[in-house]
């Protein structure tokens, strides 16, 4: 008997009055095995993650998550199901192991059980200190874990993580990131979402690219990152006319084109073999009596992945369509942030 | 595994419902402030209406009062607690708590069954302490240890209803400020325009004909009536009939609306 994919998504629509919010999604999730959706804000991703954990009635599609239909059997889709969401959705004025042992009765655990299960999760989560403490004196970091192991009580064999490390600090987005390799070793299926490639690329064993409500990439980190053509060099300079002098300049070293914004002077190229090139990229400049303002090596950014795939970067958010829940984006243009 | 024995799922029900009634009982116990606050404003209720109006108002058949009052102050005071249950839910539903309750595979009424449930704990307390400070100032019950009981359940039906209707609003309106001013009011004008302060004989025959048919009006008639003594079944029947029949309409709408709310 083949094995069953851990989830399995046909065809997914929905629209929220005027904003298609998916367009036909399909999605396949291997059992045991990580997926990394991929996306800027109002790409879909939550509403995809809504709709599978039964939260979201799809307007069109249909989907099983474990073998189960997620429109007609919601309650047995529950019984097998952990999904952490992008706010801590945690009780601030219960006690961490309150939340917990709330969490196992309702999962209809044994009471014994259910005792157990807190300790060994507040243990496992490096809790057990804070743990009869009320949660709204903990801190951010603390909440989101205790957020992560609240999905784990009912022992999922497929987890649903939206977002895990929005709201953290890069110490507590690696200890995060930590905790959720430990969980893939246990054989558990996720479905992450996230704005991060970096993040992706840390935890997932395929990405799906998704823009409003279509995929548009998908395949491995390795691929992926491969068709990104490596890192991201970065000047700027003091005028436009100098950025596309010095654009032309550059251009040799890149694995693509160079990209260059006329308002901020700057000018990005993708170089496959990372720092080794500044010390030429510095003289040639310099010999070109170009004055830099800036200069930077970065990783790939989701921007970049768009920038690659559609050649126009993410849009920045129109407040009106993305969803209340959504993050602001982490790059470009602070100015047009959407309120969270 | 997918369906459940009907016994099964009613014995899980009645779980479910426990430990929500348990996890909001905590909220008031680890937030003192909330619930002294809570205390304080009937405890005022009754100091303020008894001595400021008791001169002024003339009770039919010359009765004190303070027993013409007490029972409408019952009423009152826990009508206005009751948007607490919408506040509460819209706070639930802003912190996320909704959708990871809607997503546990608990049973769909029992998070509004818990609520409701808690906050009538609470309304008992608020009832008791009030027959504590009215038997300080003059109340007394006058009909005997049975009447005297129900003169007690009967404001705490009306509170579970009001919990009920405040749960349809906190999860319509969604925003906790909106959830306890949209709470408040239908029941601020109902309760003024019932007899729980005045009779309705001494008010204008325009008004006297919507406060003969106020439901409020109806509830405090018949608990005044268990409290006095005297003629009971009829406004006791008039009022249980209105309780059953409006949580016969909203209890569906708020579980149908918490099974939508975040659609």
């Amino acid at each position: 008997m083949p094995v069953q994919p851990a989830i399995q998504a046909e065809g997914l629509s929905k629209r929220f009055g005027d904003v298609h919010a998916l367009q036909g999604l399909n999605l396949t999730v291997a059992a045991g095995s990580v997926l990394g959706l991929l996306g800027p804000n109002g790409a879909g991703k939550t509403t995809t993650v809504r709709i599978l954990t039964t939260l979201l009635r799809p307007d069109t599609g249909s989907a099983r998550v474990a073998g189960l239909d997620v429109v007609r059997q919601p309650a047995a889709v529950r019984q097998v199901i952990g999904l952490a969401g992008q706010a801590a959705a945690v009780d601030e004025n219960l006690t961490g192991r309150e939340n917990l042992v709330m969490a196992g009765r309702l999962h209809h655990l044994h009471r014994s059980q259910t005792h157990r299960r807190a300790a060994e999760l507040l243990q496992r989560f490096e809790l057990t200190e804070a743990a009869d403490r009320p949660v709204r004196t903990w801190s951010g970091g603390m909440r989101r874990r205790l957020d992560l192991a609240i999905s784990l009580v009912g022992h999922p064999s497929v987890l649903f993580l939206d977002e895990p490390s929005s709201g953290l600090d890069p110490r507590g987005r690696h200890q995060l990131w930590q905790t959720i390799r430990q969980l893939l070793e246990a054989g558990t299926a996720v479905l992450l979402t996230t704005q991060y490639l970096e993040e992706a690329d840390q935890l997932a064993s395929q990405i799906v690219v998704i823009d409003h409500g279509r995929i548009i990439a998908h395949g491995t980190p390795e691929r992926l990152k491969a068709q990104l053509g490596g890192d991201r060099l970065q000047l700027r300079l003091a005028t436009p006319a100098a950025a596309s002098r010095a654009a032309e300049l550059v251009a040799h070293l890149g694995s693509g084109p160079p990209q260059v914004d006329a308002q901020t002077g700057q000018v990005t190229v993708p170089i496959p073999d990372g720092v080794a090139v500044l010390p030429g990229v510095v003289r040639q400049l310099d010999a070109a009596g170009l004055g830099l303002s800036d200069l930077a090596v970065r990783r790939p950014t989701l921007d970049d992945v768009f920038l690659t795939l559609t050649g126009q970067g993410t849009q920045p958010p129109n407040p009106s369509q993305a969803p209340a829940t959504d993050q602001p984006r982490p790059e470009r243009q602070p100015a047009t942030r959407s309120p969270a | 595994m997918t369906t459940l024995a009907p016994r099964r799922a009613w014995t899980l029900a009645v779980a479910d419902t426990a430990v929500m009634t348990r996890r909001y009982l905590y909220h008031y116990l680890r937030k003192p402030s909330l619930l002294g606050l809570a205390l304080v404003q009937p405890v005022l209720f009754v100091l303020l209406w008894t001595y400021v109006f008791s001169g002024a108002i003339q009770t039919p058949g010359g009765i004190d009062y303070v027993d013409y009052l007490m029972p409408g102050l019952f009423i009152l005071a826990i009508a206005f607690g009751s948007a607490n249950t919408g506040v509460g839910l819209a706070d639930d539903l802003a912190h996320g708590l909704i959708d990871r309750f809607r997503a546990l595979p608990m049973a769909r009424p029992a998070l509004l069954a818990g609520r409701t449930l808690a906050d009538t704990a609470r309304n008992t307390f608020v009832v008791l302490l009030m027959v504590t400070v009215g038997y300080v100032v003059g109340f007394r019950f006058h009909a005997g240890p049975a009447a005297a009981l129900a003169t007690l359940a009967l404001p705490l039906a009306v509170g579970y209803l009001l919990s009920w209707i405040s749960a349809l609003i906190g999860l319509t309106v969604r925003d906790p400020e909106t959830a306890g001013t949209a709470s408040l009011l239908p029941v601020i004008p109902l309760a003024f325009t019932s007899s729980t302060f005045v009779p309705v004989a001494t008010m204008p025959g325009w008004l006297q004909a919507w406060a003969n048919n106020n439901p409020i009006t109806h509830t405090v008639d018949a608990t005044r009536a268990l409290a006095l003594g005297g003629p009971t079944s009829g406004p006791l029947l008039r009022a249980v009939a209105w309780i059953l029949g409006i949580l016969a309409v909203v209890i569906p709408l708020a579980i149908h609306r918490y099974r939508r709310v975040t659609q």
